[in-house]
Parts: C-alpha cells; structure tokens; sequence
C-alpha cells in the first residue's frame, strides 16, 4: 500500500499598511476618502471613549469593564465591510464597532453601570447583545446566516467577532462546523490579541496560527495583520462577498494585541511584560492609518484637534446625561422573564413591590 | 375516529404545523432521512427537503445554539435532543443565552423555539437514557417546561410550543411513545395551564408525564373497593407552573398526593409542596405526600422497576393519605 499525499494547505497573511503607513497599492482596498475618514473617526472616538469609561471605572463611577484599546483595527474596519442589514454578533472587547453599528454613548455607560437598557441598540435591530460566555454566541451567528438564507434574503451575512480564548471553546468547533455544513454565509473573525486574561495565545492551542483551523472545517481562513485597518477591511469584505455569492464561511484570524487590562479587575502585570507591551505599542493601529492618511495628504494636525475636541464634547455630554441619573422601572426584569403573562410571575413582582415599598419605609 | 399512540400524534402535528408555516424547520441527530430514531419526525424530511428537516452534526451545543440565532432571525426551529441525557452539552446555549435574550435585549430579542427530548425510564435502555430532570431545565428563569401525557394532549402542547414566544423545552415521556391508543379529538391546551382529568371533592392527585397514566390506574385499582372521589391534575405544564389550579383544588379536598417519576430532592414535586404550603396550608387535614424515585443515580434496567415509583407506591400514598 502506497502512503500517498492525498491533500496539502497552505495559510495566507494579509497585510496592507506596514507601520511607517506606507501601504502596498496592489492590495488597496476600494475605499472613498469619506469611507477612509470615517474609518479613521470611528477607532479614534473608540479608542477616546474606552479611555474615558476606563477613567470613570477608577473613580467608581462605573462598574468592572472590558477594555480594547489597541485592537480598534481589527474590528471597526468590519462593520464598514458589512452593511447595515447584515448581522452583527459580537462579544464584548469591541467597543467602537458597537458604536459604529449605531450603540450610543449612553447606552455603553448604561451597560456598564449595571443596566440591561444599555444592550438595545436603538439604530440596528440586527446587532446582538454583547456576549459573555466565550464562544457561545458564534453558534448564533450560524443560525442568523441560516434563517436569512432560508427567508429568501440572498444578500444577508452574518458576521461574529470572538477573541483567541473563545477557540479553545467547543461551541467554536461546533459553529465552524456548523457553518461549513450547512454552507452558512458567516464571517467569524477571531480578534487574537495574544492573552486570554493571563492565559497566553500558545497555551490555547498548538496550532501555529488560528486561521488555520478554518482548514479542518473546509472553510475560506485567512490571517491578517490586525493592527492593520486597511487588511482588516479587506478581509472582512472579501469574505462577505463571497459569503454574498454562496460560497460559504469564512474564518479571519486578526493578529493584534490588548494593551491593557482583560478588565479593570485584572493586573497585567502579573504575566506579561512591559517590553512586550512597548514592542507592541510600536505597531498601534491609529498611529499608523493615521500616518497612511496624512501621507494621502486627506489628514493633518488641524482635522486631528478639530475631531478630537467634537469626540470630547460628545463624550462629555454624554457622561453629564448619564451622571444626571436615570430613571429605571425597578421591576423591569418581570416584564422580560417571557412574552407571555404568567401568574407565577405576576404573584413575584407583587411580592417584590411590596418588599421595596417595605424597604422604603423602614430604611 | 382511529385510535392513534403519542408518536403518531406528535408526528402528525409536526407535519401539520410545518405545512401551515413555512418558518419552522426541524433539526437534530437523525431527524432528517432516518426520521428520528423514535421516528416522531417521519416523513417530513422527504417532503421538506434538507432546507428544514436537517440532519445535523453531532453537537447539542451546536445544534441549540445554531437554533438560537435561527429562532431570532425568525424562523422558528424544533430541535430534537435525541435522549434527554444528551441534552446537558446544550445547557449553557440554554441557561447562557437561549434563557436570557429577552431579558438581555429588554425585549428587542426573542427565542422562539423548542427542544424537544424523550425522557424517563421503564424502557430497558442504555445508561444515561432513563431519567426524568425536569427539575433542570424548569430552575431557569426565562424557559418553559412543558410535559405531554397522552396522545391527545401531546398534539395541541406541541403546536402551542412551537407558537409560543419563549423557548419551550417539550419532554415526551418515552414510556407512553407507543404503550397505548387514544381517539384523538382537537382540544386545545394553553402553556402554562394545568388539567383537571378528573373532577373530585376527597384528594387531589397531582402527577405528569409518564406517571399519569400510572396513578389513573392506581386510582381504578383503589376504586375496585373503595368508594372515593378524587381530583386529578395533570401538571402539563412544570414551568411556569399553574399553582392556581393545585391550590384551589387542595382548597376543596384538604388532601394531597404528588407523583413524580424524577428523584425525591429538589424537584415540581417540592415546588408543589412549597405552593400548597405558602397558599393552602390552613385547608389541608393531612401532610401531603409525594412519590417519586429515590436521590440515586438512575439504576441500569435490571434494578430500574423497583426504583420508580410502582403502581403500588401510589395505591399506598393515596389509601394513608385519605386515612390520615
């Protein structure tokens, strides 16, 4: 018996922009100046507002928080790739593309203040709340590219965003197998940022890259440089396009990295270096579109505190709007147990009225 | 009117609904070309294609959770866990998310679906196929539990499963599959409300799934020598549970005995208990009883009869519960 090659793989990079900004004009994606500077906006006004909450959290008036700065190349290129009916599945390290989906300011302030209000996205009834458990909302995105498929809607992906960690889960497995089963027109873009909490990228899997993995599946996988906003975009784009024409899944891994905090209850310092750190700061992704752009001669130093001013002044009105306090319906959680009345319920939140009234009264 | 078993009665349904609406679609293991190894999804696979009776890979996380974002693209899937005791790969899909969405999105987000799953014992099967945890899936805020007994309840519950908004997690006793025929006659029964099976004035007799049949044929055994008259509830519903029902029942009989096919601990039968006690206790002129399996782990078939609760065991509760 002859022991015979019966398949080989190979893995490819993308990257466009390198770190001076330069950018390979083959791969140059097809994007307008507006399209470029909203691009540019968006991770800025990501990167601002991370910042800002991150600062509100040390003074305690915010709860625990996931922070992604660092990582705004490696998702907001990805909503400017999909459209606005597509589907957009997120985790919870993904701040600016939440915004750029139409999240406000005030809702993310919500959220991380303890209320369940701040996960309705008034703009876009086609992005999911934020998810926790890891992994656990790719399935979602599968079942989303389905139901569009099967209610007639040719054009629709869906498009999930998950960090290295989440490979590691089954539900990464099952949904990558999922998708490459039932041909589902999804886009699972893995934001590996090299540390899941204190957990190393190496630790998670002995695969040398994640995209990889899309091999085993018999899915499109492809690793880009996710500092790198413009590859992002391409690879986002690509993928949806040909997710658009029925050529299935895809899985985009994008190398970047977290420069700070798993959330503001963990200490970096406790597993990684700051030389890593530094190396890594080397490579940030608005430095360098922002060198790109200068460079396009379509940014330069006046537009630079021109916006930065406006992000400030939305950021502060909106944290003056929330300070102000809110107003919430204290037994809002009965209204969502289900859709449809139960006496059980009804008896609970009579009983917990009263308990608050009780409360009131005797202090 | 032919006589037909709970399969034929589910099957029927399933076809039924998934001719009338073009959004639902099946899912699972084995549920496409084989039609289900309990063969409750027959036939729909040759009339609906791959496109909504999918034969899926072998993952109860996967098949959940894919569910999930096909219940809030709008589509409405009936997923089958092929034996309950595969159901817990699922459980965080359930608990995590599928629960959770409504609440999560303040109601911009719901998960209409079911999962359908045969349970309990008394068949001779394999470890892990024989248990009743129901008490599982009903300690989750968000999801509905919901029991068939007969092949007349179980069309009407599926069908108002699959219509309701909320994910429902559909248990079929698999002991009542093909044990026995009704004439079914369309009645139709609300998620979330209990039957009364039998009108009485002596004892109230609370039981679900599997065991009802039981305990209506312990009833018939005490009646061949004692005269009593009492009220049987079939709980339908374990979550959100009707406690109107029990509680004005016990109200008027003052007597109460529940029959659970799950283990003793932590289960609808303590919920029961803890109802009667916090809305009835005044009324009640004997300890209420309960009868269920003990807290082991579920014997292999050799040992299983005299672990669940016999015939016997119920004539027994009801007679000291009547004499008390």
């Amino acid at each position: 018996m002859p022991l015979d090659t019966i398949g080989t793989f190979s893995v490819s990079r993308l990257s466009i922009l390198d770190e001076t900004g330069k950018a390979d004009t083959d791969l140059m994606p097809d994007l307008s100046e507006d399209q470029l500077i909203y691009l540019y906006e968006s991770m800025t006004l990501s990167r601002m507002m991370d910042a800002r909450m991150l600062n509100l959290q040390r003074q305690g008036r915010l709860g625990t928080l996931p922070v992604c700065t660092g990582q705004e190349a490696a998702f907001c290129p990805a909503i400017l790739a999909i459209r606005d009916t597509d589907w957009f599945v997120g985790s919870y390290r993904e701040l600016g593309a939440r915004l750029m989906r139409g999240e406000t300011l005030m809702n993310a302030l919500l959220l991380f203040n303890g209320y369940e209000e701040g996960n309705v996205n008034p703009e876009n009834d086609r992005t999911l709340p934020i998810s926790i458990v890891l992994g656990s909302q790719l399935p979602h995105a599968v079942g989303l590219a389905y139901a569009s498929r099967l209610k007639g809607e040719k054009d629709t992906v869906a498009l999930t965003v998950f960090g290295d960690g989440s490979t590691s889960e089954g539900d990464f497995h099952e949904a990558l197998n999922f998708a490459g089963v039932l041909d589902a027109p999804v886009i699972f873009l893995c934001q590996n940022n090299q540390f899941a909490i204190s957990t190393p990228r190496e630790f998670q899997t002995r695969s040398e890259t994640i995209a990889q993995k899309a091999i085993a599946y018999g899915i499109h996988g492809i690793q880009v440089d996710g500092n790198d906003a413009l590859a992002v975009y391409q690879a986002v784009k690509e993928a949806a396009d040909r997710a658009r024409q029925g050529e299935g899944p895809t899985l985009i891994e994008a190398v970047t990295f977290r420069m700070a905090m798993h959330t503001t209850a963990d200490d970096p310092s406790r597993y990684r270096s700051d030389d890593l750190v530094a190396s890594w700061e080397k490579k940030d992704p608005i430095t360098r579109f922002r060198k790109y752009l200068t460079k396009e001669g379509i940014w330069d130093d006046d537009r630079q505190t021109a916006l930065e001013a406006r992000i400030k002044s939305d950021i502060d009105a909106a944290v003056k709007e929330f300070e102000q306090g809110v107003e919430i319906k204290p037994d809002a959680p009965f209204d969502h147990v289900f859709g449809t009345p139960a006496q059980i319920i009804e008896d609970q939140r009579a009983r917990f009225l009263a308990e608050l009234e009780k409360e009131a009264d005797h202090g | 009117m032919a006589k037909i078993n709970m399969v034929q009665a589910l099957n029927t349904t399933l076809h039924d609904v998934m001719e009338k609406d073009s959004s639902v679609l099946i899912m699972g293991e084995d549920v496409g070309v084989n039609g289900g190894v309990f063969r409750v999804t027959d036939g729909l696979y040759e009339k609906y294609g791959r496109e909504r009776a999918i034969d899926s890979p072998i993952a109860e996380s996967g098949i959940l959770g894919t569910a999930i974002g096909m219940a809030i693209g709008g589509l409405k899937p009936v997923i089958e866990m092929q034996f309950s005791g595969f159901s817990y790969e699922m459980m965080h899909q359930l608990e995590g998310n599928a629960s959770r969405m409504r609440n999560r999105s303040r109601g911009q987000f719901s998960v209409p679906l079911v999962v359908r799953m045969p349970y309990g014992g008394g068949v001779r099967a394999l470890e892990h196929h024989s248990e009743s945890k129901e008490a599982f899936y009903a300690h989750t805020a968000g999801v509905k539990v919901v029991i068939p007994s007969s092949p007349t309840n179980a069309g009407p519950l599926l069908r108002a499963a699959i219509e309701d908004p909320d994910p429902v997690i559909f248990m079929e006793p698999k002991r009542s599959y093909r044990s026995f025929k009704e004439s079914v006659s369309p009645k139709d029964y609300t998620i979330g409300r209990a039957e009364i099976v039998r009108s009485g004035e002596d004892i109230t007799i609370v039981s679900w799934g599997a065991m009802m049949r039981d305990t209506l044929k312990a009833v018939e055994m005490i009646e061949s020598d004692t005269e009593f008259s009492p009220e049987i509830i079939d709980l339908l519903t374990i979550s959100p549970m009707d406690a109107a029902t029990i509680v004005e029942s016990v109200k008027k009989t003052g007597r109460c005995v529940v029959i659970q096919e799950a283990q003793q601990s932590f289960g609808p039968a303590s919920e029961i208990i803890a109802l009667i006690n916090d809305q009835a206790l005044m009324y009640l002129e004997a300890p209420v009883k309960r009868v269920t399996m003990y807290d082991v782990v579920m014997p292999l078939f050799a040992r299983e009869m005299m672990y669940l609760p016999s015939k016997g065991q119920i004539v027994r509760a009801i007679r000291e519960t009547l004499e008390f």
